[in-house]
């Protein structure tokens, strides 16, 4: 490889080639001048820590595919069991003819812009888009058409990402880019009742074309529920371990709290994703959660508001439904378009799961908040981190006026009153 | 070129491309981003301000010698208005549907930047003729962006030109959506715009590279 490398050097090729070689080997030369620092983990390293953390959502999310689809056909099993019901080749198969897909379509199409733009502009390919590639597929619809998903990559790779100068320059997240355009292009297929489920869309169109042979399927999510003030129909439906283990309907790997737990934790102990951003997120949902339940249980708001299904919904309970636990450990702890500063990444992860909770409650289109929640937050993250710089240059700055500077002897008290009365 | 001059023509071709009012200048994008979401509205609008700008600019700088500095901005205001209720006149006695869907954005040509601008720029310190080449070049260049940004919106937005599909029909599902196209909604709404106009900028950079500014 190291010889190819030196055959292709200075050709046009050279940036994708080096892409790959790099991806495999260590590279054979170092950098000439300047100072830098010693690590042993670039940017292709932490890249590579985040996909394996989302790599047991990825299989998780592959059989729950499968699991979803022959619940909603069949009916839900009556005493499950994990090994029987769930972890089957039936549900796997399911999962890979339908969530595989989404994953190649992600790459392929993603590396490709990456890999045009880098030849295009001959800088060396920029490792960023390891991690997009795979948060996309699962932050979508099981039934998103392919199509649909290589068109928003497209956009979200050039102008999320590209038009700014690449990895590193982005002001938005890109998954999260390539996320809100499909919400805002092709609505009817990012939400609703149809959209979750594998067949559940093909089937309720063959039943409007007359089909009776088929039942109609419906795979309405936790908050799709609530949003419909169908709270007990949902909890009759899903119990609060079927949320946190993720046997739910809901975006391919957004289901799963536990494991996406497992791999927040795994991001902490690696030191790869922020906890301070983590746990303010946290902390942030629950006070605008709790917020919501008091206003429930002091009783200005009533059974028919059409708020009332999110706003009595258990504070805690945000947590483990929807996309907000996918959301605060895959995406708020971006460290691009996340804050930089400490006191700013507590600032800015408690506005994360405060609004992300606000939006699920009052937008009454999409039961859905953290997307767009991450997004807002990632425009102001520069924002804060100035404040947050700001304000510390001004306590330091006071803290020097303050200090009372001890003369080593009166002739040094002398001299300095002399200076000052001058 | 019998007709103008060389200096004349570039009057008219200048803003088209070099120092296009909106992408180069960067004015008028609020009526750019509003009204662009089908292509007979931006015609319309473009037309309009052509109309505006053309005769606005010819009566200023008739007037320029006349016109006491102090008060200016007030002679170009009321000349900008009169020449907008015509057009806005106009438009609700022959289209009306179409007045309706540009609805405050007519009313709005008095505050777009780029008429004031060329007043102030242009027509104060010019004559009549000269004046009037800059008004229709500018217009032109501010149309053409216009109507560059309604052509895509309208077409991937709703899938028709001027109110006609040409990609078949989204319910009967014939036509390019018989293999499973569907139109863009994002293309709809605004900040669609501004993202076409950003890439409408970033092509005349790139090809020009003498556009881009200096950090």
């Amino acid at each position: 490889m190291h010889e190819l490398k030196m055959k292709y050097q200075g050709k046009k090729m050279a940036p994708a080639f080096n892409a790959i070689h790099t991806f495999l080997f260590v590279p054979n030369e170092t950098t000439h001048n300047g100072t830098h620092v010693k690590s042993a983990d670039d940017l292709k390293r932490t890249m590579n820590t985040v996909i394996m953390a989302l790599v047991p959502v990825l299989l998780f999310s592959m059989f729950n595919a499968g699991y979803q689809h022959f619940s909603a056909v069949n009916g839900f099993p009556g005493n499950f069991s994990v090994m029987e019901h769930f972890l089957t080749w039936d549900n796997f198969w399911i999962g890979i003819i339908k969530v595989l897909p989404l994953v190649a379509i992600s790459y392929g199409i993603g590396l490709l812009v990456e890999f045009i733009f880098a030849v295009i502009k001959g800088h060396e390919v920029e490792e960023g888009y390891l991690v997009t590639g795979m948060l996309v597929p699962l932050i979508v619809p099981i039934d998103t058409p392919l199509w649909m998903l290589a068109v928003a990559v497209v956009f979200g790779v050039v102008i999320g990402k590209e038009v700014f100068g690449g990895t590193g320059m982005n002001i938005l997240n890109p998954a999260l880019t390539i996320r809100a355009f499909l919400f805002f292009a092709y609505p009817t297929w990012m939400s609703g009742d149809k959209v979750w489920v594998y067949e559940a869309r093909e089937r309720s169109e063959q039943i409007l074309a007359g089909a009776t042979d088929v039942d109609a399927i419906s795979g309405e999510t936790i908050l799709g529920y609530l949003a419909q003030n169908k709270g007990a129909a949902m909890e009759a439906a899903y119990s609060n371990w079927d949320m946190f283990w993720g046997f739910i309907p809901g975006s391919v790997g957004e289901t799963s709290a536990f494991l996406i737990l497992l791999g927040g934790l795994f991001l902490v102990f690696s030191k790869i994703a922020s906890w301070r951003i983590m746990i303010s997120a946290v902390i942030g949902s629950l006070v605008m959660g709790l917020i919501f339940n008091q206003v429930v249980e002091m009783g200005w708001i009533g059974e028919t508001s059409k708020f009332y299904g999110l706003m009595s919904f258990d504070f805690w309970k945000h947590l483990i439904v929807g996309g907000l636990a996918f959301g605060i450990v895959y995406m708020a702890t971006d460290p691009v378009t996340g804050a930089q500063t400490n006191r700013g990444k507590w600032i800015y992860g408690f506005l994360i799961g405060f609004i992300s909770v606000m939006i699920r409650v009052f937008n009454p289109a999409y039961p859905e908040g953290v997307f767009l929640a991450i997004l807002l937050m990632n425009v102001f993250a520069p924002t804060i981190d100035h404040y947050v710089i700001r304000g510390n240059i001004k306590r330091r700055m006071k803290r020097l006026k303050n200090a009372t500077i001890l003369p080593k002897d009166t002739d040094g008290k002398a001299k300095e009153l002399q200076a000052e009365t001058v | 070129m019998g007709l103008l001059t060389k200096k004349d023509a570039s009057l008219i071709l200048d803003p088209l491309a070099d120092n296009n009012p909106i992408t180069i200048q960067v004015l008028g994008i609020c009526s750019a981003l509003a009204i662009t979401a089908e292509l007979k509205a931006s015609v319309v609008m473009a037309v309009s301000v052509m109309f505006v700008l053309g005769a606005g600019n010819v009566v200023i700088s008739l007037m320029r010698n006349i016109i006491p500095s102090k008060i200016r901005i007030i002679v170009q205001l009321i000349v900008v208005a009169t020449l907008v209720i015509i057009v806005d006149q106009v438009l609700k006695a022959y289209q009306y549907e179409l007045s309706k869907t540009l609805a405050v954005f007519v009313g709005l040509i008095i505050t777009n930047c780029i008429i004031m601008g060329r007043f102030e720029a242009f027509a104060l310190a010019n004559g009549p003729w000269k004046s009037f080449l800059d008004g229709i070049g500018n217009s032109l260049g501010y149309g053409v962006i216009l109507i560059i940004v309604g052509f895509f919106r309208e077409l991937l937005g709703s899938g028709t030109l001027f109110g006609i599909p040409v990609l078949g029909d989204p319910i009967e599902k014939t036509g390019l959506y018989a293999t499973g196209y569907e139109n863009n909604g994002f293309m709809i709404i605004p900040p669609a715009a501004l993202i076409v106009v950003g890439i409408i900028i970033w092509v005349q950079r790139t090809k020009n590279p003498a556009l881009v500014e200096e950090n």
